[in-house]
Order: C-alpha cells, then sequence, then structure tokens
C-alpha cells in the first residue's frame, strides 16, 4: 500500500489493469454485444463526469444540477438532428416560432436595458421599477404567445419535429445550449456563496425537466421521440455488433480528446490558476485574479461537457424520453463517479466512470435477485406476504446505497481511489 | 360574492396553509444555515421522515382502539416530534459532526447532506413503497362549510387546515420568545452573528448545536405532518419541497427565523396566486372589461408551479442576496 502510495503512476496502472480485468470478465460472461452497450454508455458517463471533475475539482464548484444539462443537451441534440416533421412546415407554425424567437430577443434587449439604465444616469428607483416592468411585460407577451403556439402547433401537426441536420452538429449545439444555461445560472450565483450554486442548479434542473415533460409541441413530451439518429450506420441498416463497436470508437475517440485537451489545461497556467482559487480565494484575488469571471469560464466549460455527454448517451440509447431523465441516474450517480474516482484527477473521473457505471449495471439483476430470494423465502419460513410493490423497491435499496456511499467517501476517502496530484513547480 | 368566497377558499386558504408549511420547514433550514453554516438539502426528506413517523404512531394507537376528540395524527404528532429531534441529533452525530470536526469546507457539508437525503429517501421508500397514504387512520377528515351571508357558495375549511394555523401561531409565538428571553436562544442567536466571538464569551456551541438540530427537526416533522393531513404522505415529494423552502429561506435572509417566516408567507402566496385561476373572480366585470375572458387565466400553468419559487429566488440573488430582512451572504 505505502510503495503504490508512493508511487502514483503504479498505482494509475494497477487499478486500470484491474478494471481491464473487470471488462474482460463481463465480455466473456455476458457477450460482446452487451458488453459493447455498457461500454458505450460508461464512455459517454465518463465525458459527463470530466465535466463535473473540471467544475468540482479544479474549482470547487457544486453542481447538483448535472441531469438538467444532460437533458438539455439531449433535447437540442435531438431537435437538430430528427428528420424534418413535414406537416408542421406546411403549417402556420413556423412563422409563429420565428415570431417568438424574434419576440425573445426584444424582451431579453429590453431587459438589459432596464438593467443598464443606470448608465445612463437613471436613479436606482427608477431603475427597480424599470426592471420590474420589464420583467412582467415580457413575461406575459413571451407566456401568452406560447400558449398560443403550442396549441396551434399541437393542433397543426402534432409536434415540430426535428430540422434534420448531421448528428454531430446535433452535438456541437448541446454543448452550446447547456453552456448558454450555465451562463445564466453562473451568472447570477457564482459571486455568491456555494451553496447558492447548489441550490440553483437543483432548481433549474427539475424546471428544465418538467419544461420537456410538458412542451409537447417542442419535444412531443412524454410521448417520446425514436428512433434518434446514430453518427455511424444504426443497427437497423446492418449488424447489431457492428453498429455498436462503431458508436463506441467514437465516443472513445471524444473521451480521448476530451482528456487529452483537459490534461493540457491542468497543467498550463490557466489550470494552475483555477486550482489557487480554489485553494484560497482571497489570495488569488489579492493577486489579481478576477474571480468570479474564472470560475464562469469553467462552470460553462463544464456544463458543455455535460451536454455533449448527455446527447451522446440518448442518442445511443435511441429513445428521447424526457421523464427518463433521473436525479438518481443522471446527476448522484455521477457525482459517486467523480469522488470516487478522484475528484480533480481526470484520470481518476474516467476510472470512477467506467467501474461505477458497470457496478451500477451489474447490481441491478444482483438486488432484484437478492429481493426476490427475500419475498420467496420470507413467505415459505415466515409466511410473511411481501408488498405486491415489493421488487420495485429495489430500486430505493440502490438509491440508499448511492447516499452511504457519498457520505462513507467524504469521510474516509475524501481523496478518492485516484487522488489528484499537486504538481510542484 | 360566490366568486369572492370561491378566491378565498381557492387563493387565501390554501396560500395561508402552504405558506404556514414552508415557514414551519423554512425556520429549521434558515437556523441551520445560520449556526452550522451550511445549506442542508436532507431537510426536505427529515419532514416526510417526521411525517412517518407520526404515521407509524397514529396507526399504532389506532390499532389499539384509542379514539380522541381529535384527530389521532394530530395528537401523536408531538411524541413523532420528539422522536424526529432525536433522529436529527443522530444523523448530525454521524455524518456532519466528523466533517465539521476534521474541518471540512463548508460545500463538503452540503454535499454530506445531499449523501444523507439520498439515505432517508431509499430508506423511507424501501419499507413503505412510493403510494400515497392517507393520515386520516381512524375516521375521514371534517370539513366545516361555512355559511357566507349573500352567498350560495359556502366557506370551506377542513380540521387540519384549523389545526395547522393555530399550531403554527404557537409554535411562532413560543419560538421568538425562546430566541428572545431564553438564555439558550440568546446564545443561538449569538452564534449565528458571530461564532468566534461567541465561543470565547464561554457559550457551548455544542449545546447551541444540538438545540438547533432539536428545533429543526422538530418543526421539519410538524411540517410534514400538517402538509401530508392537509393532502396526502407522499413519500416521493423530496426535491419538489425543499425548492420552495430554500426560496423561503433565502428571501427571508440567511439566518432570520422571523424572515423565514415572512419568507415562507411570500413563497406560498406567489404559488397559489400564480396557479389560480383569475377569470373566475373577473366574471361578474366581464361586460365593463375590453377584452374577452379566457377560460383560463392563470398566470402559470399549474404543471410549472415550481418556477415560481425557483423565478423568486433568482430575483432575490440578483437584485437582494442578503433577502428582506438583512440576513447575511456568508
Amino acid at each position: 500500500m505505502s510503495s503504490q502510495t508512493q508511487n502514483p503512476i503504479m498505482r494509475d496502472i494497477a487499478l486500470f489493469a484491474a478494471l481491464g480485468v473487470l471488462v474482460l470478465v463481463i465480455f466473456v460472461s455476458q457477450g460482446a454485444v452487451y458488453s459493447v452497450r455498457m461500454l458505450v454508455e460508461a464512455g459517454c458517463y465518463g465525458i459527463i463526469a470530466l465535466g463535473l471533475t473540471i467544475q468540482w475539482g479544479y474549482a470547487g464548484l457544486f453542481n447538483v444540477g448535472i441531469m438538467g444539462f444532460i437533458a438539455a443537451g439531449a433535447a437540442s441534440s435531438m431537435l437538430m438532428t430528427f428528420p424534418r416533421n413535414p406537416d408542421f412546415w406546411n403549417s402556420g407554425g413556423p412563422e409563429l416560432a420565428g415570431l417568438f424567437i424574434v419576440k425573445l430577443i426584444a424582451c431579453a434587449l429590453a431587459l438589459w436595458l432596464a438593467n443598464n439604465s443606470n448608465r445612463w444616469g437613471v436613479g436606482p428607483r427608477l431603475r427597480a421599477l424599470l426592471i420590474t416592468i420589464a420583467i412582467a411585460v415580457s413575461y406575459l407577451v413571451l407566456s401568452f404567445h406560447m400558449t398560443v403556439m403550442s396549441e396551434e402547433i399541437e393542433k397543426a401537426s402534432g409536434w415540430m419535429g426535428g430540422l434534420g441536420l448531421p448528428v454531430f452538429f446535433g452535438w456541437i449545439i448541446a454543448g452550446v445550449i447547456a453552456g448558454i444555461i450555465a451562463w445564466f445560472v453562473g451568472k447570477i450565483c457564482l459571486g455568491l456563496r456555494s451553496d447558492y450554486l447548489a441550490i440553483a442548479t437543483l432548481g433549474i434542473a427539475q424546471i428544465i425537466k418538467h419544461f420537456l415533460k410538458n412542451a409537447d409541441w417542442l419535444t412531443n413530451g412524454t410521448l417520446t421521440v425514436s428512433p434518434m439518429p446514430w453518427p455511424v450506420p444504426s443497427p437497423a441498416d446492418g449488424e447489431f455488433l457492428f453498429a455498436r463497436a462503431a458508436y463506441l470508437s467514437v465516443v472513445a475517440v471524444a473521451l480521448l480528446i476530451t482528456y487529452l485537451l483537459l490534461q493540457r489545461a491542468y497543467h498550463s497556467p490557466w489550470g494552475r490558476m483555477m486550482r489557487a482559487i480554489r485553494d484560497n480565494e482571497e489570495a488569488a484575488g489579492a493577486m489579481g485574479k478576477n474571480v468570479n469571471r474564472r470560475r464562469l469560464e469553467i462552470f460553462i466549460l463544464g456544463c458543455v461537457l455535460m451536454g455533449i455527454g448527455g446527447a451522446m448517451l440518448i442518442h445511443f440509447t435511441s429513445i428521447y424520453d424526457p421523464s427518463g431523465f433521473l436525479d438518481l441516474n443522471h446527476t448522484f450517480l455521477i457525482w459517486v463517479m467523480v469522488i470516487l474516482g478522484g475528484s480533480g484527477n481526470n484520470r481518476g473521473a474516467i476510472f470512477g466512470a467506467i467501474f461505477v457505471y458497470i457496478v451500477w449495471v451489474m447490481s441491478e439483476p444482483l438486488a432484484v435477485m437478492l429481493f426476490d430470494a427475500i419475498a420467496t423465502y420470507g413467505n415459505q419460513w415466515l409466511g410473511w406476504e411481501a408488498p405486491s410493490d415489493f421488487l420495485s423497491r429495489a430500486l430505493q435499496m440502490r438509491v440508499f446505497v448511492i447516499g452511504l456511499t457519498i457520505t462513507l467517501v467524504l469521510r474516509l476517502a475524501p481523496q478518492g481511489l485516484l487522488p489528484e496530484r499537486q504538481a510542484r513547480h | 360574492m360566490n366568486d369572492l368566497v370561491f378566491f378565498l377558499n381557492k387563493g387565501i386558504t390554501s396560500g395561508l396553509i402552504i405558506g404556514s408549511i414552508y415557514a414551519l420547514g423554512a425556520i429549521g433550514l434558515t437556523l441551520i444555515f445560520g449556526i452550522l453554516r451550511f445549506a442542508h438539502f436532507a431537510h426536505g426528506d427529515l419532514m416526510t421522515l417526521g411525517a412517518f413517523v407520526t404515521l407509524i404512531l397514529a396507526a399504532a394507537l389506532a390499532a389499539l382502539g384509542v379514539t380522541l376528540p381529535l384527530p389521532l395524527a394530530f395528537v401523536v404528532m408531538f411524541p413523532a416530534m420528539a422522536i424526529t429531534a432525536v433522529l436529527a441529533i443522530g444523523l448530525d452525530k454521524m455524518f456532519y459532526k466528523p466533517l465539521r470536526q476534521a474541518g471540512a469546507r463548508p460545500v463538503v457539508l452540503v454535499m454530506a447532506s445531499v449523501g444523507v437525503t439520498l439515505m432517508l429517501q431509499g430508506v423511507i421508500r424501501l419499507f413503505a413503497g412510493v403510494r400515497s397514504r392517507d393520515m386520516f387512520v381512524e375516521a375521514p377528515k371534517e370539513i366545516y362549510r361555512i355559511p357566507i351571508p349573500g352567498a350560495t357558495r359556502k366557506l370551506v375549511v377542513t380540521e387540519p387546515q384549523i389545526l395547522l394555523m393555530l399550531f403554527t401561531i404557537v409554535a411562532v409565538i413560543a419560538l421568538h420568545f425562546f430566541l428572545t428571553r431564553a438564555r439558550l436562544g440568546k446564545a443561538m442567536r449569538a452564534v449565528s452573528d458571530n461564532p468566534d466571538l461567541a465561543r470565547i464569551t464561554g457559550i457551548n456551541t455544542e449545546h447551541v448545536v444540538w438545540a438547533t438540530w432539536i428545533i429543526g427537526g422538530s418543526l421539519a416533522c410538524a411540517a410534514g405532518t400538517m402538509l401530508s393531513m392537509d393532502v396526502t404522505l407522499k413519500p416521493d415529494l423530496s426535491f419538489n419541497i425543499l425548492l420552495p423552502i430554500f426560496a423561503a429561506t433565502i428571501v427571508g435572509g440567511i439566518g432570520q427565523p422571523y424572515g423565514a417566516i415572512a419568507g415562507g408567507f411570500l413563497v406560498g402566496f406567489c404559488e397559489t396566486l400564480a396557479v389560480f385561476n383569475w377569470s373566475i373572480v373577473l366574471r361578474p366585470f366581464k361586460d365593463e372589461l375590453w377584452f374577452d375572458l379566457p377560460s383560463n387565466m392563470s398566470l402559470v400553468p399549474t404543471e410549472y408551479k415550481l418556477m415560481v419559487p425557483f423565478l423568486i429566488l433568482i430575483i432575490v440573488l440578483i437584485y437582494r442576496p442578503t433577502g428582506i430582512f438583512k440576513g447575511r451572504v456568508l
């Protein structure tokens, strides 16, 4: 143990070798088709976990709204890449949607003007009044237009449908949209203490999910959209395993590029400055670093990665279902990956993502088996009648285990399996 | 007149009810935020836990054949509050205190509380499932229909609603006297204002931490019980209730119990009035209005109710991060 901690490179190699053996065992025991699917999903989670590890590990920002950024990325990528809906384009829908965008821009401009009116010599009271009026008027205008628009579109064509653009373009847009949302949240919360960011991201995630579930006109709501287009030949066109393997290579390349770029950023002056801000905010501020601006940068960068990773994940599952975005799977699981793997260490995040995802997937049949056994033997030996929803409670056991893992890791091994290695210059 | 009674029933009563529940939750949250200096994410599930303790006690008493003039759930709420307070202290001892003593950053405590909330969720749903339950184990709740002169529609109030309002008033007055008169209450305020100075003057911080968890835990139990008595006990409430309570805490100013009460009612009223269908109130004047009255004229559709506390939170964070009662931005 002590030699391992003294030689971190050996530790990396040992842990990744163990992970490779684990993957090999799954390949042999579960078959290639299943294992490749698991690896693709683990790779997508790896990209999302890298996004989180730069927020938490590099800058100490606490984001509990990962699900929201994943959902936003997936929805915007779906809108970009799904085939066009001809009913929508032949109806009055595009005109209404265009008008909505124009109104949105006008309202944003009005709000910006009201907010900056103090520059042109408007007093604080008048400014507050102007802002209130601007918020109220834009809310009324936009919500009224949205009600009309959603009714019209749902009547004429069901929903808007996509734009039919290439999938890679959709993934880039997914990152852009997630980044824009992150800019809003970060701009508001990053100047304040860290707890506020947690509360605000939790809220925005719930709201994005609610919106996507209810916006039937935009994303088909809970009726789900499928099949999502793939950037490589999809299984419908040819062989199942080949298609999945091709997708896996795309994900692996994306993961590798992200990792190399982040690794470079970590060792650059920018990364050093980030760690300085994380470790001592006052000192960094006194050195003339713009703390809030740097935090905003890294928050947006992390959320962009989450959006892209989320889009890749949902494209792979080939069904877009807004009720499928869960706090547990898409926020807290990723937290476990990052803190267990070692926050602030990119290799740790990737290791954690793959390892935790394998355990997570494998634990599902195990938990169901365990609960089934309890129900059967409880009935046979003790005459105990299991409740009808007993098997569905196996999921709750996993909620408990996730929570327990978070608290135990924080207390016993706050550095994770692959601790951050502080470079000494 | 009928329309006014409808407004009283749907707007004012439910605003008061949900406002007092938010206020009870937010008082605990603001005290924990002010004294222990972290956002306690497990507060929503502490409310659910408290409600479940009440339900178990009430079901046990009902099985023994006990009948009382008041609903059983309300009576056993008081021992349940004590049990929840003990559980809250236990959670602190197991999960938060070791981190505090190790000198962890506040954000690590926030993360630990997220872990605790998941554990509580898991345990509650593991043993109780996810279906809603009725808190009135022995008899259906009583509903009073009060006739109003000049209106055919009656004013509707249920028994748990009256009990909730009475309880909130008593709890707030008791809390006021505790914080301003009792030695421990003054010590709590001192620690909240300046922990180092408080320690130097010889205040036992350990006792203050206990008192914080006792007040926070018991009020969370009361809020959870009342909420589930008013509607039903839903085990999967957690994050949906957490956001309005956080909004109430921050609007009121962190570490300000009176602010939390005001914030709770503000958020509660904004929520109910935003989803209230205003066209019913405007119907008597429909001839004088310059526009056609739509059938549904609520400011926010019901499915986006959660947006109201979030928008309040955002606006407060942008324009007045200290809250209306001038709390701290730590």
